[in-house]
Formats: structure tokens, C-alpha cells, sequence
């Protein structure tokens, strides 16, 4: 009877070492469930959400403290992409953070630029080049659409051009099946 | 000399109608008054643009340089002045433009200098150049650059080469025309492949169906100076394909997500050798191939056309009837339908095929998916269309990825067999293009996510860096004070004092430097009116100085 017990302790001893062990030496670091989130925003880097970036959003749904539906870039898909992660039901996007709009990139009227450098430093991810008193210009292909260059300029020479569609981007739509009628 | 031969998977026997177009000659067709040639008729990067409007090119100089590794130049058809250089509608189905340059020809038609190139003399490297240089793309469709196929690498030795003459699909007829009227000039194609290649055992792959083709091959065969082995396969839709060309005349399977040549063969068009034998040995660069215009006109045939020749004009050309009802090109399993007619023949187009109501009925509404399965029997590439389809129509994406819709070759046996008349291969189509967009999204948002990162890294470390500089200025301010009043020998405090002291002097004498100089020189009155202010101001100063009579009694 008491072998079995010292056994027993001994085992359950042993295993909690191990448990115990391996807790610091394969510790995760960061939280994963917050990289989970980050993969499925858009990476606009708007701040829409009321965060300053994705990120921190990231961060604050997987902390409970913010809700799946904040995020207008990422629209309704990105709010069931995420319902889907957290297994909670989807909901419709809250207008109050703003409301989807076609995919644009900021584009600089470079009659008016007055080489101000705001835009430059107002830019999420540094899409911008040019200089104090150099004409400035917007890498495109790297432009998320953020808006975010919008307000600081004091000249208003930005503005958001919706990607028009060509053939490099073009898709295949979904195809329209005339369904005959069956009585 | 028989050879075993194998089967794939599947396939179907649609109704061949060759016979309409390969019993005429081949015709060249006029030149045209104005050619357009889209800079991007191949895969891979479009070629760059190398002339402006209002010059003056040659038939065969190159207008658009291959860009990248994976490109091909394109060349002026004919000679003429360049009268535009942007968007122009192409053969998409999409009906968008692309990058055009329009050439306006002057009827002289004159060449280029161009000689031969000494293959046997060249670099690999610089011959496969060369060759992009010259246009070279496949010519059965693909239109993946030639000179990347041709590059055999240290990792894909091509012990086979195969040279694919199956032009399964009804209607085409243009690899079979060219077969018999040019088996030898695409043979020394093969020759060139070979070298490149260092292929041991080389294979032409013909449908049984084509008994003239395989016939003028042989006989071709036998004068090559190495051994050429002429099979006839039977004749099955997509028998063509390069995948199942290769298993019925390997054996081999191509592994799913593969290239062929991981197993060690490489696959050419009939055409391809032909054109790369025209460059060699000619150095003529691609800039006509042989066009079957078929269907609904009154004298089917094949046309040696000029890249870039309106298609309205070949149509016109075979003699255009009414009770047209749309424009292929391609053919009925895989052609793409043309938005307009005024699209330019380009690199793969193989056939003008023109609808009829009596040709091509209407295909009959759909019926709802019941599971037949008939599909499945049909897929030369062995999936699961019933399912693919189901989820593609759901949007289920990442389901039809594991059902491997990317082995799809689309070449709508699912749809031909189908009793509910679903145009399956249009579900597939939609799903992988918004697979492929949805990975470009992701790989921008990746690259969005990377440079907000190392922006937050940037300014955090630039925010550090004023910090640390700021602190280093500090200190050398200190210790120069340390030094200045160590030689004095005062204490610290006094040091300090006196440097305000001095700082308060020259700030002083700063302001006694500015006095206003709008009071000097001043007119009499002007002088005695500041008087009397500076008198007021005097008085009211006095004022305030003494204190109320109310404030005095108070307390």
C-alpha cells in the first residue's frame, strides 16, 4: 500500500518536472494567437479599427478587448475570417469605423507638391519618397490605400485613384449557370 | 519498328472535322496595312518597348526587348513606320487592352540584315540568349518562352526529348499541315533542341489520325544524321497534351505539382522546332506562323500570317459567310471566344475557328450537378471534377486546392461529357484566378506588414539616436565647463554664475544693438507729439504708483 503510494508520488513528481521543464524551455514566445489574427488583417496599416495599426488590433482582439468587426479594409470576409478563427459568430462590420471602399492607391498631383515631407512621415509604410523641398512621389506597388497621407497635406495634391482593372489583375468571374426551370 | 505503347486516364473522341482544312495548300496571307503587336504574347514578363512613334522599322528588327529571364522579344512583322505605342484591344477573352505597338506597313516588306546563326560554334548560354532575342516561344498554345525550356540546368539533365505533333483538338489543323509541307525544316529544329538539351533518345508523337504528317516525318527521319523515332498514338481528346503525350509514350506520370522535366523529358511543339529552325538557320525572328481558319467559312484553310494581323482580315480572307455567331480562338475544347475582330493574330494563335448556329448549337440551359460522375471518367488528369466544382461554386477555395484543382489542364472533357450541361471548366477557371489574386493579396499585405515593421524599428531606433546624441552633447558641454573653471581654480557654482552673468550682457547688448530706428531723424511736430505721449505715459506711471485713497482708509 505505501509502495504504491511513494510510486505514485514519485511518478506524478517526475512528470511535473518534466511539465515544468519543458513549460520554460519551450515557452512560445509573443502570442500566437494574436500572429493568427495579424495573418488575416489586410496590413493596411489604416487605423480604422481605432488601433495604430494591425497589429496592435491584432493584439487587442486576442485580448478580448476589442470586437471582429472594426476593421473596414478587411471587410465581411475578413469579419467571418476572423469569426471563424475565434469561433464566435460573424457580424456586420460597425459603420462607425467606416465602410469598405474599392481598392485605391494614393497618387501625388506633382504640380502641387510642395516638397512638405508631412505626407512622408504621416506614411504607414514608408510608400513615399522624396524630400524637404523635392517633389514627392508614391511608390504604388507598395501603397496600401491607408489614406492616412490625406489630412496631413497642406496643399491637398493627394489623391486616392481606384486600381482600375487590367490584364495583369484581371479575374475570371464567377460564371452565370441558366439554371433550366424544373416543374 | 514498333514501340509499347501506354494509355492515360479518360479522354473523349469529339467529332474530328480536320478534313475541312488540312486537304488545301498553305496560303500567305497579304500584308496587311497596319499590324499590331501586343508587347506580351508569351508567359512571363512582357517585352519592353525599344522604339518611339514615328519610327521608321524593318520586317524582322526587334521592337520589344525580352524583359527578365523568363520573356521573349517581339519583332516588326513587315517593314512600316510605328504610328502608336500603348493600350490596343488583344485576343482576351476579358476584352481588355494591353500594351500594343501599332506599325503601319509601306507594302516594301523589307528585311532586317539577318544571318544564320553558327549553333554548333555558339555558348549554350548565348545561343538560348540568342534565342530570346528572336521571339522563340511555344507555338502549341502555352507560349512559354523557348530559351528557358532549353536550358537543361545542372539539376534536369532532358535524356528525352519529345516533339508533341498530336494536335488533338477538332478543327486544328495547322500542325498537321506544317508536318507535311516542312517535316524536314522541323526536324534541324530538333537538332538545334538536341544540342541544347543533350537528349539521348528523342520521340515525335503524332495521333494516328494524321497518316500524311506521319508519312512525310518518316521519311524526313531517315535522313537526319541521328535517330528519330516517328510514333503514331492513337487518336484521343487531349491526347496533345504534354502530360499525356509523355505517359503514352513514356509510361512516365508527371508527379502533380512537377515540371516534366523532373522526370527527365521535355516537351516541344512541332511548330517551335520549326520557327527555332527558321532563327537558326535563316535568322529569321518569330514573326508569322501557320493560322488554321476553320468553321463557318466558305474555304477552311491554313494561312502563313504575320504576328499581328487583324483576325477580321483572315476571316474575310477564307471567305466569311452570314450566320456567324462568334469567333474561337482555339479550338472548340479550349478556345477562349474573341471580344472584337479587330484583335491581332499573335504568337499562340493556332486557329480562327468562326461559330455557327449549325456548327455550334447553343449549348442547352444547365441542370443541376446530380453526381454522375461521368466527369470523373472523363478527366485525362484523374481528379474529382464533380467535387471541384462543388467547391468552387461555394467558394471554397482551399478544399479544391486539396482536391488538386491546380492539375487541372483544363481541357474540358468534363464539360463535353456532361448531361447537365454545366460549364465546369469556367467554375475552374474563376477558382484558380482568385486563388492566384487572393495569394497576390497576401503577398502585398506581407510585404505591407514587413515595411510597417521596419518603419516602427526606423523610428523607434532614430528616436534612440537623437537621445544618445543629445547626451553625448550634453557631456562634451560639461566637461568643457569641468576644464574651463579647473584653470581659474573657482568652484563649480561660481563658474555657472558668471556664465549666466555673461550670457545675460550679451543678450543685453543684443537688445541695446536693435533699438528701433523709425525715432531718428524725426520732424519737429512728429518729435513734439512723442513727447507728449512719453509725457502722458509719464503721468499715468505716476498714477499707478500711488495707492488709492479708498485702499488707504481701508485697513
Amino acid at each position: 500500500m505505501l509502495t504504491a503510494i511513494l510510486v505514485m508520488v514519485a511518478i506524478a513528481v517526475v512528470i511535473g518536472l518534466v511539465l515544468g521543464w519543458s513549460a520554460i524551455r519551450f515557452k512560445v514566445e509573443g502570442n500566437p494567437l494574436a500572429e493568427k489574427i495579424d495573418a488575416i488583417l489586410p496590413q493596411t496599416q489604416c487605423g480604422q479599427c481605432g488601433f495604430p495599426g494591425c497589429r496592435p488590433y491584432a493584439e487587442a482582439i486576442a485580448k478580448g478587448e476589442a470586437d471582429i468587426n472594426q476593421c473596414p479594409p478587411g471587410g465581411e470576409e475578413g469579419v467571418k475570417k476572423l469569426a471563424e478563427l475565434l469561433g464566435v459568430e460573424p457580424k456586420p462590420l460597425d459603420e462607425t469605423h467606416g465602410i469598405p471602399k474599392p481598392k485605391s492607391v494614393a497618387f501625388i498631383d506633382e504640380q502641387t507638391c510642395i516638397g512638405c515631407t508631412l505626407c512622408i512621415q504621416a506614411c504607414p509604410v514608408d510608400a513615399i519618397s522624396g524630400a524637404a523641398k523635392q517633389m514627392h512621389t508614391i511608390i504604388a506597388a507598395e501603397c496600401t490605400g491607408c489614406e492616412l497621407c490625406l489630412p496631413p497635406c497642406p496643399v491637398d495634391c493627394i489623391t486616392m485613384v481606384p486600381l482600375a482593372e487590367d490584364l495583369p489583375h484581371w479575374k475570371w468571374k464567377h460564371p452565370v449557370v441558366m439554371l433550366k426551370e424544373v416543374s | 519498328m514498333s514501340r509499347e505503347l501506354f494509355k492515360f486516364k479518360g479522354g473523349v473522341h469529339p467529332p474530328e472535322h480536320k478534313a475541312e482544312s488540312n486537304t488545301r495548300p498553305i496560303h500567305a496571307a497579304p500584308l496587311p496595312k497596319k499590324l499590331v503587336i501586343p508587347l506580351r504574347q508569351h508567359i512571363g514578363s512582357p517585352a519592353k518597348p525599344m522604339v518611339n512613334v514615328g519610327d521608321r522599322v524593318l520586317k524582322g528588327q526587334m521592337i520589344g526587348a525580352a524583359d527578365g529571364y523568363i520573356s521573349a522579344a517581339v519583332h516588326a512583322s513587315s517593314s512600316g513606320i510605328v504610328s502608336a505605342i500603348g493600350p490596343a484591344v488583344v485576343p482576351h477573352v476579358s476584352g481588355l487592352p494591353d500594351d500594343c505597338i501599332t506599325i503601319e506597313t509601306d507594302g516594301r516588306d523589307e528585311w532586317i540584315v539577318h544571318a544564320p546563326i553558327d549553333y554548333r560554334a555558339m555558348e549554350p548560354a548565348d545561343l538560348r540568349m540568342r534565342l530570346r532575342d528572336m521571339g522563340l516561344a511555344g507555338l502549341g498554345g502555352a507560349v512559354f518562352p523557348s530559351a528557358v525550356k532549353l536550358d537543361p540546368g545542372a539539376t534536369h539533365p532532358c535524356p528525352t526529348l519529345i516533339l508533341n505533333g498530336g494536335e488533338c483538338e477538332p478543327w486544328i489543323t495547322c500542325d498537321d499541315v506544317l508536318m507535311r509541307h516542312h517535316a524536314d525544316e522541323i526536324l534541324e529544329g530538333v537538332a538545334v533542341m538536341r544540342h541544347l538539351l543533350g537528349s539521348t533518345e528523342i520521340l515525335v508523337g503524332i495521333e494516328d489520325n494524321k497518316p500524311e504528317a506521319i508519312a512525310a516525318m518518316q521519311a524526313a527521319a531517315q535522313k537526319m544524321d541521328f535517330a528519330i523515332e516517328v510514333v503514331a498514338v492513337p487518336a484521343r481528346y487531349p491526347g496533345g497534351g504534354a502530360k499525356q503525350m509523355i505517359q503514352v509514350l513514356t509510361g512516365k506520370e508527371v508527379p502533380s505539382g512537377k515540371l516534366s522535366t523532373d522526370i527527365g523529358i521535355q516537351v516541344f511543339n512541332v511548330g517551335t522546332a520549326h520557327a527555332l529552325a527558321r532563327a537558326v538557320h535563316h535568322g529569321e525572328p518569330l514573326i508569322s506562323r501557320l493560322v488554321t481558319v476553320t468553321g463557318h467559312v466558305l474555304r477552311p484553310q491554313n494561312f502563313e500570317v504575320l504576328i499581328g494581323t487583324p483576325m477580321h482580315t483572315l476571316i474575310t480572307l477564307a471567305g466569311d459567310r452570314d450566320g456567324t455567331t462568334g469567333v474561337l480562338m482555339g479550338g472548340p475544347m479550349m478556345g477562349m471566344p474573341m471580344p472584337d475582330l479587330e484583335v491581332p493574330v499573335v504568337k499562340a494563335t493556332n486557329c480562327i475557328l468562326v461559330k455557327s448556329n449549325d456548327l455550334f448549337p447553343p449549348l442547352p440551359k444547365a441542370l443541376p450537378c446530380i453526381r454522375c460522375t461521368r466527369c470523373a471518367d472523363a478527366c485525362p488528369a484523374e481528379l474529382q471534377p464533380q467535387e471541384l466544382f462543388r467547391f468552387a461554386k461555394a467558394g471554397d477555395f482551399g478544399r479544391a486546392q486539396e482536391y488538386h484543382l491546380f492539375d487541372c489542364i483544363e481541357c474540358g472533357c468534363c464539360s463535353y461529357v456532361c448531361p447537365s450541361h454545366i460549364p465546369l471548366v469556367d467554375f475552374y477557371r474563376y477558382a484558380k484566378s482568385e486563388i492566384w489574386a487572393r495569394e497576390k493579396e497576401k503577398r502585398a499585405a506581407d510585404l505591407a506588414r514587413e515595411r510597417h515593421e521596419f518603419r516602427q524599428f526606423r523610428l523607434e531606433r532614430e528616436k534612440k539616436e537623437k537621445a544618445e546624441k543629445l547626451a553625448a552633447k550634453a557631456q562634451a558641454k560639461r566637461a568643457e565647463l569641468a576644464a574651463a573653471p579647473a584653470t581659474a581654480g573657482a568652484p563649480d557654482v561660481d563658474a555657472k554664475k558668471a556664465l549666466i552673468a555673461a550670457a545675460l550682457a550679451r543678450a543685453q547688448a543684443k537688445k541695446a544693438e536693435v533699438a528701433p530706428k523709425n525715432v531718428d531723424h524725426l520732424p519737429p511736430d512728429t518729435q513734439r507729439e512723442i513727447e507728449e505721449i512719453e509725457a502722458r505715459r509719464a503721468k499715468i506711471r505716476e498714477l499707478a504708483h500711488q495707492p488709492l485713497e479708498s485702499e488707504e482708509k481701508k485697513p
